[in-house]
């Protein structure tokens, strides 16, 4: 691999993971470039299952790829892992914090492991129970915080050391609504103050938020990327309206040769129409249903938005 | 819901300043200085626990001494060792040995059970910047302090409970060797600690309970010297796969030399050898499941 530019903070070539397992290999990730510029905020979007659990844990240095290779911050993940290692933080998606300590000494030992003196850890740990509003839980057991009080003591806990890229898995996933907003707001301040970010999330919305470009992966490929408002604006990027009759589907006429109309599928009693123009589109095809004596039993129209382009990628309505 | 309205206060009260988060790193760390820091966290949480551990490293032996040195001494169904030995004197290196073996194998199983598997916590350690193969010496090497602690409180408690005259005759003997022996014997029982805590799954942890830390105890030559053994001849084979054999022995060897014990050749080799040979395994088999 050639040297990246400097403000190239991940490129990861053809990356590849297959676990064996006796009941045979399962390929999480199948071939998965990237490329993260410093400062950016940058998303891996898809389903659960998709292998960005697996990408991040390839870029974090404790999964090892089965082939390809990737660089974190100019060093190589597999050769220089402890290098990769001092250079990054990462918030798992399960609560890793350390249950033999109180929030305030995760914060404190994390800043010791990565060779603070024991005097800059406590300042450092103040500072970010301060930051991320935990004085009041300081001796508490961060097991005994609530979900979004364990997140933030995480992220906190991932920039002790000021990491240069800041690795989120699914940070959100289960917590409530008003907590994962919150979190949110943490995040976007964190890149306002220029820290490279990069997040997975099986969240539409969350992707939308947050980032600067978004790649949506699905079965451990990469299935496009750029920024949110390419990836609406590139093929995908339409209203997609899905109608389903109580019969088959009535004739539709010239609706496939029709101009703003880009696509047409039809399974079983169900049609999904893939237009940049959907004005009265619905109308017409209930109107197309009477003629033929079936009616509309159900009927879905999606705006331009990451789930349409999921859809238009895969054929298959995204499911978190 | 103080929460909500502390999260609140996070996000728009109080800015993330740029310069707290994204200033260069003040301190380059070195794989010594993460080693040790991690050293020092083990340390706090052992002085978190003193009381608790305390306890349970002092309860067993307690009560061992107080029966079989005090109680039956009196109650006339005291047990003589060879050579006219008070039973003390065979315990006592028996006893301290086995509080190692025990302490040091659990504080490496029980915590890399859980971290490995209920949440997956060894990610937090992992992460740190040290190779992953010196992750797993560094637990050995706590976890083997562990045990070193719990053989010296042990100490204190055999030394002194006993009936009249049953007192146990015993002196460090021979310094080096007392001092091998202690630490070879706590790294031993560490590394197949942490061998047996990334290959059993917890759910069988009771299971490791019966068959493993039980024979080990009761068959690790703790309440009577392997020599003794010559009457059970299968049985003193049968021994010698036990690893606590070799610390008993050993110190026997370096307390109550004028108790028979193995001569030191054949407890230092195993010692020795044992513990280079379980910890190259256990950081192999660590350095397999904490990358995937």
């Amino acid at each position: 691999m050639t040297e990246p530019p400097p403000d190239i903070a991940i490129g990861a070539v053809d990356l590849h993971k297959t676990y064996t397992s006796p009941r045979g290999d399962v390929p999480a990730v199948q071939g998965i470039d990237l490329d993260v510029r410093q400062g950016e905020f940058f998303g891996l979007l898809g389903p659960n299952g998709a292998g960005k659990s697996t990408t991040i844990g390839m870029l974090t240095t404790l999964v090892v790829p089965t082939s390809g290779s990737a660089r974190v911050c100019g060093f190589d993940v597999e050769k220089q892992p402890v290098e990769v290692k001092r250079r990054i933080g990462m918030v798992s998606q399960n609560n890793t914090l350390d249950n033999d300590l109180t929030a305030f000494e995760n914060l404190e030992f994390r800043g010791r492991y990565f060779g603070m003196s024991a005097r800059d850890a406590r300042r450092r740990a103040e500072e970010l129970l301060e930051l991320f509003n935990l004085t009041d839980r300081r001796e508490g057991n961060p097991f005994e915080m609530s979900g979004g009080q364990a997140k933030r003591l995480m992220i906190g806990r991932a920039l002790v050391h000021r990491p240069e890229v800041l690795f989120l898995d699914e940070p959100t996933a289960g917590l409530d609504p008003q907590t994962r907003v919150n979190l949110w707001k943490i995040l976007r301040e964190l890149q306002k103050a220029g820290q490279t970010i990069v997040l997975t999330t099986h969240y539409m919305e969350e992707a939308e938020a947050l980032c600067d470009r978004v790649a949506v992966v699905d079965h451990g490929k990469i299935l496009a990327s750029g920024t949110v408002e390419e990836l609406k604006g590139s093929a995908g990027a339409e209203t997609v309206l899905t109608v389903a009759y109580d019969g088959s589907v009535p004739d539709l006429g010239g609706l496939r040769e029709r101009d703003g109309i880009s696509k047409v599928e039809l399974s079983g009693n169900q049609v999904r129409v893939f237009a940049h123009e959907a004005d009265g589109l619905l109308g017409e095809l209930v109107a197309l249903g009477t003629s033929a004596g079936v009616s509309v039993t159900d009927a879905s129209q999606l705006r331009p938005s990451l789930e349409t382009v999921f859809l238009t990628l895969t054929g298959r309505e995204y499911r978190e | 819901m103080t929460t909500k309205t502390a999260q609140g206060k996070t996000a728009q009260g109080k800015t993330v300043q740029a310069e707290t988060l994204t200033a260069p790193p003040a301190v380059r760390p070195t794989i010594p200085r993460t080693f040790m820091a991690m050293m020092a966290r083990e340390v706090r949480v052992m002085r978190k626990n003193f009381l608790s551990t305390f306890v349970r490293v002092l309860a067993q032996p307690l009560m061992f001494v107080f029966v079989f040195a005090y109680v039956l001494p009196k109650i006339g169904g005291g047990m003589a060792g060879q050579g006219g030995a008070t039973f003390a004197t065979i315990l006592v290196p028996g006893l301290v040995g086995s509080s190692i073996m025990m302490q040091a194998m659990m504080a490496a199983i029980f915590p890399l059970m859980m971290e490995l598997t209920w949440q997956r916590s060894i990610t937090d350690r992992a992460l740190a910047p040290l190779p992953i193969p010196l992750l797993a010496i560094q637990k050995i090497v706590a976890a083997a302090l562990q045990g070193l602690i719990g053989g010296l409180l042990v100490f204190p408690a055999v030394l002194f409970i006993h009936a009249d005259g049953q007192a146990p005759e015993v002196h460090v003997a021979n310094w080096p060797i007392f001092l091998v022996v202690m630490i070879t014997g706590a790294l031993l029982a560490a590394s197949g600690g942490l061998l047996l805590g990334t290959v059993i799954n917890p759910q069988k942890a009771q299971v490791l309970f019966a068959v493993v830390l039980m024979p080990i105890t009761m068959l690790g030559c703790v309440y009577y010297p392997w020599s003794a053994l010559d009457n059970v001849r299968w049985l003193q084979i049968a021994s010698l796969f036990n690893p606590l054999v070799y610390l008993s022995e050993g110190l026997r060897a370096a307390l109550t030399p004028d108790v028979g014990h193995m001569p030191t050749w054949a407890f230092l080799l195993p010692l020795i050898g044992g513990t280079i040979a379980l910890t190259w395994f256990a950081t192999r088999t660590f350095t397999k499941r904490v990358l995937t």
